[in-house]
Formats: C-alpha cells, sequence, structure tokens
C-alpha cells in the first residue's frame, strides 16, 4: 500500500517549481532593489520562461502522474505550456516600453505576468478538480491585479473591478458545478469521475450533468464563450495594453487547454451531452464576433470582439470531440498566438510621442507613413480574416476539416459564413491603412518590438511552406489525450 | 539528369522578381523607375518560358504534362502541379496579358509604383498557379490568395468610389469561395486525398455529388461571373485601374470557367449533367439581360463589364452541352475574349489617360485626331461582337452549333446575345469614334504613341490570326477535351449500370 506522506516524484514538475521559486526569489529582489529593478527582472523573467521551456520539452511527456495523481505530464500539456511560455515571454518584452512610458515601472508586473503563468501551467497539466481551481485562481488572480495595473487610470482599474467581480462569479460557478461533481461521484481525481461515469450502466446521473453544465459556463467565462463573453470588449479596452496583448494569448490558450482537458477527460464518456452545449457556445461566439465587432471604433473594443469569434472557432474543433478536432484546436491556438501577438504589438506602436492612441481611424494612412509596419498588420490581418496562404487560413482549415468529419455541417456552414462577416472588418483596417490618406506618423517603435513583428509576420506569412511539423507535433499532442 | 521542375519555375519566378522589387532602395523616382523595368523584365522572361513550356508540351496525348508532385500538408494533400491542353492555353494568356498589362500602366500609374508592380507580379504567380495545380487545396489557395493583390490594386490605385467597388469584390468572391472550401474538405476527409486525377477517378455517391456541385458552383459562379450574383463586377471593372481591369476580365474571370472544367465536370459528373439545364437558363438570361444592360451604359468601361458577362454566359453554355464542339467553342471564346476584352479595356484606359473620363457623352469624333486608335479599336469592337475573320466568330459558331444539338431555345437566346452585342459595341464606337469633332478640348488629344502601339499590336495580330487559322489552339486543347468527354461518358454509364444492377 502506497502510504500517503511519501515524497511525491518532483521530476514532472520542474518547470513549474522552477516559475514558482523564481518568482519568489523574484519578489525579494524587487522588495530590496525598488522599482528601478524592473528591467533587470523583466529580462530576468523572460530568461526564466526560456529555461522553462527547455525542462519542459526535456521532461516526461509520457502522462507520469504525481502529487498523489493531481498532476500529470504529457505530450499535450507540453505543447500547450511551450505556446503559454512563449506568449508570456514575448508580453512581457512588448510591455519593457509601455510600462516605462506611462508609469507603471513596478517590479511586480514581471512578476504577475511570472506567477500567471505558473498558475496556467499548472491548471494545464491539472489531473484533479482541486489543483484545477488552485492553478486557475493563481493565474486569474494575477491577471485581475495586472488589469488593474495602471492605477492611476480611472479605466483601467474599472477594467480591474470589473474582471474580479464578473471572473469571481466564474470561479464560483465553476467550483459550485465541481462539488457537484464530486459529490455524485464521489471524488475529484478526473480518473476516478471517468471511471465512476463509465461504470453507471443508465448514463450519468442527473447531479453530474448539472455538474457538468456548471462547469462548462465557468470555462466558458474563462475562455471568453458568447454569452458568458460580456467582459471581454471592456476588460480588453481598460486594461493597460500590453495587458490586453497578454490575456488575449496566454490566459487564453491555458483556459482551452483545461477546457479540453476536463471534457475529453473526465467527461470523455459524456461528449454526446456536452457537445451540444459547445456547440452553441461556438456557433454563438462566431456569429456575436463577427457581427459585432463591425461596429467598433476602438481597436482594442475591435480585438476584443475579434478574438470572441476566433473563441468560437477554435471550439468547433472542440465540439467534434475528436482525435482531428482537438489537433485543429491546438494547431489554432498555436497560429492565433503568432499573428494576434503580431497584431498586438503593432497596436503598440500606435502611438504620438509616448501617448498611444486607441482608434482604428488613427491607422489611416500608415502604409505611407510606416510601409513595413503597415505591411506586416496587413498580413495579420488577413490572416485573421483567414484568406490563404496565411497561417489564418490554415488555422480553419483544420478545425473545419475535424468539423466535416464530426457531421457537424451546420456549424462549419455558419463558421465560414461568419468568417466572411468578420473579414469585412479586418478589411477595414487595411482599407485605413492603405486607401485613406494618412495622417500624424507614429514614432518609431522600440527596436524590440519592432523584431516582433517581423518574425510574427513572416511566420504568419510563410507558414504554408512548412505546416507538416506543427501538424504532426499537434497531432502527437491530441493523440496523448487519447490514450 | 534530373528535369527541371518547369511549372514551378515559371510559377514563382514573378514572386522573385516581386522580391526583387520589394528590396528596392533609393529614390522615389529610381525606385520607380526601376521598379517598372524588374516587373516588365521579369515578366517578359516569364513569357518566353511559358513559350517554352509550349513548345515542349506534347499535343497528341490528353495526360497531364510537367507533372510535379512533393509531399506537402499532410498525406493526400501534396504540391502537385502539372498542365493538359486546357490549362496550358489559359498559363499562356496570364503570361502573354501580364507584360501588357505592366507596359499599359508605364506612365499612368504615378504613386507606389513599388507596390504596384508587386502585386501585379504576385497576381501572375497566383494565376499560373491556379492554372497549373492538380491539388485542389492547392488550387483554393491559389484562386483565394488571388483575392489579395486584387484588393490593393483596385482599393489602392483605382479611381473615386473603390473603396466600395473593392470591397464588393472581395465578399462576394469570398462567400462563393468559402463555400468551396468546405467542399473541398468533405472530399478530403471521405476520400483522403485531394489529388485531382485521383478524386475524377472515384465515382461519388449522385446525391452528396448535388450537395459538392453546389458548393463549387457558388464559388465559380461568383467568379465567372454568372447572372444573378454578377453585381460586383461592374463596380470592380469601373474602379479599377486600366490594366487591374485588364487583367480581371482576361484571366480572372477564366478561373471560374477553368473550375468547371477541372474540378465540376470530372469530379462530379452525374451532377453536372443534372444541372445543366440550370446552367443554361442562367446563361441565357445572362447573355441577353447583360446584353441589354451594355445597350444603356454611358460608361465604357461598365459597358465592356455588361459585354464580358454576356461573353461569359456563351462560355458556360458551351462547357454544359457535354459536346465536344461546345467545349472547344467555349474554350474559344475564353481564350478570344481573353484578348479582346484585355484589349477593349486598354482602348477605353488610352481614352482615360488622356481626357480622364470614361463617359461615352465626352467623346465624339476621335478618328480625325487618332486614326490609329480608330482603326485598332474597331478591330477589337469587330473581335467583341464575333465577325467572321476575328478570333471572335470562331469560338461563338463553335458554341451555338454545340447548343443547337442539345437545347435550341437556348441556342436561339444566345444567338439574340450576339445582335445585341452588335448593337451595343458599334453604337458605342459611333458615339466615341465617329461624327465630327465638336467638343473643344478634345482636338488637343494625340495618336497612339510607340509604348502604346506596342501593346496593341501583339493583340491585333492575334484576334485576327485566330480569327482565320485557330487551328493552333484547337490542336493544343482538342486531346485534352476529348478525354474530359469520354471519361464523362464512362463516369455517367457506370452510374446507370449501377442504378440498374440496383433496380435488380
Amino acid at each position: 500500500m502506497e502510504s500517503m506522506a511519501e515524497f511525491p516524484n518532483l521530476i514532472p514538475a520542474i518547470p513549474e517549481l522552477l516559475l514558482a521559486s523564481a518568482a519568489l526569489m523574484f519578489l525579494l529582489f524587487g522588495a530590496f532593489r525598488g522599482d528601478s529593478s524592473t528591467r533587470t527582472l523583466s529580462w530576468a523573467t523572460v530568461v526564466v520562461m526560456g529555461l522553462a521551456a527547455v525542462f519542459v520539452i526535456s521532461g516526461p511527456s509520457d502522462g507520469v502522474h504525481t502529487f498523489a495523481g493531481m498532476f500529470v505530464a504529457d505530450g499535450f500539456g507540453v505543447f500547450i505550456k511551450i505556446l503559454i511560455l512563449l506568449g508570456s515571454a514575448l508580453t512581457i518584452i512588448l510591455s519593457l516600453g509601455y510600462i516605462r512610458d506611462h508609469g507603471m515601472e513596478k517590479f511586480e508586473y514581471p512578476i504577475l505576468i511570472l506567477l500567471a503563468t505558473l498558475g496556467m501551467m499548472m491548471m494545464v497539466s491539472a489531473a484533479d478538480l482541486i489543483s484545477l481551481y488552485v492553478g486557475l485562481e493563481l493565474q486569474s488572480l494575477s491577471l485581475y491585479v495586472l488589469a488593474a495595473f495602471r492605477r492611476n487610470s480611472e479605466r483601467s482599474t474599472e477594467a480591474g473591478l470589473k474582471y474580479f467581480v464578473l471572473g469571481a462569479l466564474a470561479s464560483g460557478i465553476l467550483l459550485y458545478g465541481a462539488s457537484l461533481i464530486y459529490g455524485f461521484t464521489g471524488s475529484t481525481n478526473f480518473e476516478v469521475i471517468a471511471a465512476n461515469i463509465a461504470a453507471q450502466e443508465h448514463g450519468a446521473s442527473v447531479g453530474v450533468l448539472f455538474g457538468l453544465a456548471f462547469l462548462t459556463a465557468g470555462l466558458a467565462f474563462k475562455v471568453a464563450a458568447v454569452p458568458f463573453h460580456m467582459w471581454t470588449p471592456d476588460v480588453y479596452e481598460g486594461a493597460p495594453t500590453p495587458v490586453t496583448a497578454f490575456f488575449s494569448v496566454a490566459p487564453k490558450i491555458a483556459a482551452f487547454a483545461v477546457f479540453v482537458r476536463v471534457m475529453m477527460g473526465p467527461f470523455g464518456g459524456l461528449v454526446a451531452d456536452w457537445s451540444q452545449i459547445v456547440i452553441v457556445l461556438s456557433a454563438t461566439s462566431m456569429v456575436l464576433g463577427a457581427f459585432a465587432a463591425i461596429g467598433q471604433r476602438n481597436i482594442k473594443r475591435m480585438m476584443a470582439y475579434s478574438s470572441i469569434g476566433h473563441v468560437g472557432f477554435a471550439l468547433m474543433g472542440l465540439a467534434a470531440a475528436t482525435p482531428e478536432g482537438i489537433q485543429g484546436l491546438i494547431l489554432y491556438l498555436t497560429l492565433y498566438l503568432a499573428m494576434n501577438i503580431g497584431a498586438w504589438a503593432i497596436i503598440l506602436t500606435m502611438r504620438r510621442g509616448t501617448v498611444l492612441v486607441e482608434s482604428i481611424d488613427d491607422l489611416a494612412g500608415m502604409a505611407k507613413n510606416q510601409p513595413m509596419l503597415a505591411a506586416a498588420m496587413a498580413i495579420f490581418m488577413f490572416s485573421l480574416a483567414g484568406i490563404p496562404p496565411l497561417a489564418g487560413f490554415f488555422a480553419k482549415f483544420y478545425v473545419l476539416l475535424a468539423a466535416l468529419d464530426a457531421g457537424l455541417y451546420t456549424l462549419a456552414v455558419i463558421g465560414v459564413l461568419s468568417a466572411v462577416v468578420g473579414s469585412f472588418y479586418y478589411l477595414r483596417i487595411i482599407k485605413l491603412m492603405y486607401f485613406d490618406e494618412p495622417l500624424e506618423k507614429f514614432s518609431a517603435p522600440a527596436r524590440e518590438v519592432g523584431l516582433i513583428v517581423a518574425v510574427a509576420a513572416v511566420f504568419t506569412l510563410l507558414f504554408f511552406l512548412f505546416p507538416a511539423p506543427f501538424v504532426a507535433e499537434a497531432e502527437l499532442a491530441a493523440n496523448a489525450l487519447f490514450q | 539528369m534530373q528535369e527541371w521542375p518547369l511549372l514551378t519555375i515559371l510559377t514563382f519566378l514573378p514572386t522573385v522578381g516581386a522580391v526583387f522589387i520589394f528590396v528596392i532602395r533609393g529614390e522615389d523616382e529610381l525606385v520607380a523607375s526601376n521598379a517598372r523595368n524588374v516587373a516588365l523584365w521579369t515578366s517578359l522572361i516569364t513569357f518566353v518560358l511559358s513559350l517554352v513550356l509550349w513548345i515542349g508540351f506534347d499535343t497528341s496525348t490528353a495526360a497531364y504534362q510537367f507533372e510535379e508532385s512533393r509531399p506537402w500538408i499532410a498525406d493526400g494533400i501534396s504540391y502537385h502541379m502539372g498542365i493538359d491542353g486546357i490549362s496550358l492555353l489559359f498559363v499562356l494568356l496570364t503570361t502573354l496579358l501580364t507584360p501588357l498589362a505592366i507596359l499599359a500602366s508605364w506612365e499612368s500609374i504615378k504613386v507606389r509604383v513599388r507596390g504596384y508592380m508587386i502585386a501585379f507580379l504576385i497576381m501572375e504567380t497566383l494565376m499560373i498557379g491556379v492554372f497549373s495545380a492538380l491539388d485542389i487545396v492547392l488550387f483554393y489557395l491559389f484562386f483565394e490568395a488571388g483575392l489579395i493583390p486584387m484588393f490593393l490594386i483596385i482599393g489602392i490605385w483605382g479611381a473615386d468610389n473603390r473603396v466600395y467597388a473593392t470591397f464588393k469584390f472581395f465578399l462576394f468572391t469570398l462567400t462563393g469561395s468559402v463555400l468551396m472550401l468546405l467542399a473541398i474538405l468533405w472530399l478530403y476527409f471521405q476520400t483522403g486525398t485531394t489529388d485531382i486525377p485521383q478524386l475524377a477517378a472515384i465515382g461519388f455517391d449522385p446525391g452528396w455529388q448535388k450537395w459538392l456541385w453546389i458548393a463549387f458552383f457558388a464559388a465559380f459562379a461568383v467568379k465567372i461571373p454568372m447572372w444573378p450574383v454578377h453585381t460586383w463586377l461592374p463596380d470592380a471593372h469601373v474602379q479599377a485601374p486600366t490594366a487591374g481591369s485588364v487583367i480581371l476580365a482576361a484571366v480572372l474571370l477564366k478561373i471560374g470557367a477553368y473550375g468547371f472544367l477541372r474540378i465540376s465536370i470530372p469530379i462530379l459528373p452525374e451532377a453536372s449533367a443534372y444541372f445543366a439545364p440550370l446552367v443554361f437558363w442562367m446563361s441565357a438570361i445572362a447573355v441577353v439581360y447583360a446584353s441589354l444592360v451594355a445597350l444603356m451604359q454611358e460608361d465604357m468601361k461598365k459597358l465592356v463589364a455588361y459585354s464580358s458577362i454576356a461573353h461569359m454566359g456563351f462560355v458556360t453554355i458551351g462547357i454544359f452541352t457535354f459536346t465536344t464542339v461546345g467545349i472547344e467553342g467555349a474554350l474559344m471564346v475564353m481564350i478570344s475574349h481573353g484578348l479582346v476584352s484585355a484589349a477593349l479595356f486598354l482602348c477605353v484606359g488610352v481614352l482615360y489617360d488622356r481626357h480622364h473620363t470614361r463617359l461615352i457623352e465626352e467623346y465624339g469624333g476621335l478618328v480625325h485626331r487618332m486614326p490609329t486608335y480608330a482603326a485598332v479599336f474597331l478591330v477589337f469592337t469587330l473581335a467583341n461582337i464575333g465577325l467572321p475573320g476575328t478570333s471572335g466568330f470562331v469560338g461563338e459558331f463553335l458554341v451555338l452549333v454545340g447548343v443547337f444539338q442539345v437545347n435550341t431555345w437556348i441556342a436561339f437566346f444566345a444567338t439574340t446575345g450576339i445582335i445585341l452585342s452588335a448593337a451595343y459595341a458599334l453604337w458605342m464606337y459611333r458615339r466615341v469614334i465617329m461624327g465630327a469633332l465638336t467638343k473643344e478640348e478634345l482636338r488637343y488629344m494625340f495618336d497612339l504613341n510607340g509604348r502604346e502601339i506596342a501593346v496593341f499590336a501583339p493583340l491585333v495580330v492575334l484576334v485576327l490570326l485566330f480569327g482565320v487559322w485557330p487551328q493552333p489552339l484547337l490542336d493544343v486543347f482538342s486531346a485534352s477535351v476529348a478525354n474530359l468527354l469520354d471519361e464523362n461518358q464512362v463516369a455517367l454509364g457506370l452510374t446507370e449500370v449501377k442504378s440498374m444492377l440496383a433496380a435488380h
């Protein structure tokens, strides 16, 4: 009999332990050295994240469990964690100039991102509802603070408060669902829950289904799927721009990963029950994302609705509930990371002096003032619209393929048609940049921002030349969930 | 010795030129003139290379030639290129017209010359790619990616109402093609391949074929464009810069018809036969309606645009007769229309460059000041009508012969279109060129310069040459057309056998 006091195997959790200890050390360092150490700490955080990525890659990926079955390291987790670390590290680099210019150069900034990243990695690796919740809350609490980080800005504090109140509500709903599931299956462990559900002769009990519905609602809030999306535009608009950029990639990817892991893992036997919920979430998100973005004049709000639309598309992969669907979803997240971080990097360059402008009309004539940046933005916009041969097309390609394969014809048709509607507002950005007369020129972008834009643009543009390795890796990651 | 991947080189050579233009640095003037020269030379070399392709092409076989295949996205979705007689002509049409389009924009495009030339060269790559792709996903990639440069060409260098026109163009085409994407994906997960020759060998369930056919039809019908989804075309043509109209009318419209021949008919034979009457009537309406609308146009470009819709109606009628003459006629109409409509848009462009209006009423009596121009314009006006001795006649005659065997009423309406085309084309010619030169400002119009003559000369020669000697063109595609129809008959026969067996 395995004793409870046995010391857990720490090897699968090395990256998380690294991040946690680094966060504590950096906190001490910052406390002694003050805000002047922010820049150093930022780069140190990036280095730590890089190290963690190395450990993730070289660490176990064969589904080994540890911490009494609460933590799992598998191929799916590896892939997602690399995306998360990449997204977080890029955001920190993008933030450097902004936090300096906006009086946000506090040493807590990189540490909060580090803690949020730690939370995301924990929830991605969670194999138990408790560890899932702990990771999720560590992430969420850090994000609430980050949203309100520009504390002398009314909008930023409002965004933080709104995010906190609604986020806490969602966490409560999720927790309620988890408690119902625990009550009706007798465990919080994913494998035990799955075994319990499989053992039921007449399908899952009503209590489990209720719990599942609440859990789904909570997770849908975290990925910002319609009808749990209301917080997104306000928080995206109010939060400091680099924080918004962060929100739109890393936490979204992590939330998706948890969504997938919970649905395919403990509730893999109830696909017929939850897939109908996911189909509705997916369809409504795509449609609302496409239509609501048209009326937006603020580019951050527009990107918020755009992200809702993309969430709907990615959810299509989950709705298919097949290995191909999950593979498509993972690829979608990967490519979305590239084009979205690029687009946000350009939004961060929309400055006159040190003032960041946010109206999409400010982009007018950018092609004349800054041809290279405008070309990159055009690439990102065409890609987000899903026009081949850019990366965004392949993202849609794989989820649509999976959806059709799973017989979700109506959803696929809704998807492509809302993509057409959605392409309108992406095209409008291009129209402003290329067809309209220029306004006052933006200040030159910082070097690191320009570099990120260039790399993201080249990746988005040339992905079609080498899709195979990414597709293969995503396939491996997806298959890890179906063993 | 390994053979040169000629098709790939041909396809991506213009892109290489575009990259060169992209890296040019220096004074604006210098950049502009360098960009023009690089673009012209790249497109000329591409043209010469495509002639090599023609010389090396074996006209006696219907098999795909110059085939290349490399693994690409996944098993079954590969980079598969190859041409048969049908594609070869369109490749040649593309490579011929691109240098002419670039030459035609030599002086009329003054701003952002570099971007303009890059857009045209990228466009050329994508057009050659569409016509040489033998994998549907690859085809789709080239097909859809063409929206990006065209969107920018119309939007940046177009006329006053260009934003509306280019959005309409983009959204119409995109709507059609996303449905095609779903059909492609369906084919892929059903069969595990998107290779066109392989798909053509599989017989799909006729019930599913209808849905797939509709999805493909949505994409191709918008692209051609067929009535009633043609409304983007007049707007796009009127607003586009001259060279943009040339490429749009001469090559892009053909992609839809090419899609019928390459995808719809070989892969979905039963559905194609089932829907043929629908296509017939839509085309007949297009021919008559577009001709009538053309009659009332005051804008020359709009008139040519509606005339394009009418001519493309002939093409779709010819294709869906499923007869050798019909399809060969449709191909001839496409080649001829590619040359003639391009030339007509160039003719309008010549006037626009000098007088900055496209309204018919602003002109009159130009023959007194521009005799060479009047002669050139006359040749193309008559070719547009389909006068015997011009390339327009051969195709339209063959189509009418083909459709007469299948459906007399359609033949009747199509013939009406020819009469109407004489009416609108000659009427425009009379109002613009003939009569007394009464308008004061027209007295300073000057005749074609050397560059413009160089643009028109090859088109005049080809239009007249193919009018009296179409044999070289017919030779190129006759084997492929015969093969297309044979396989179509076999496929339809198999279904009949299957249904007979099922009945027993």
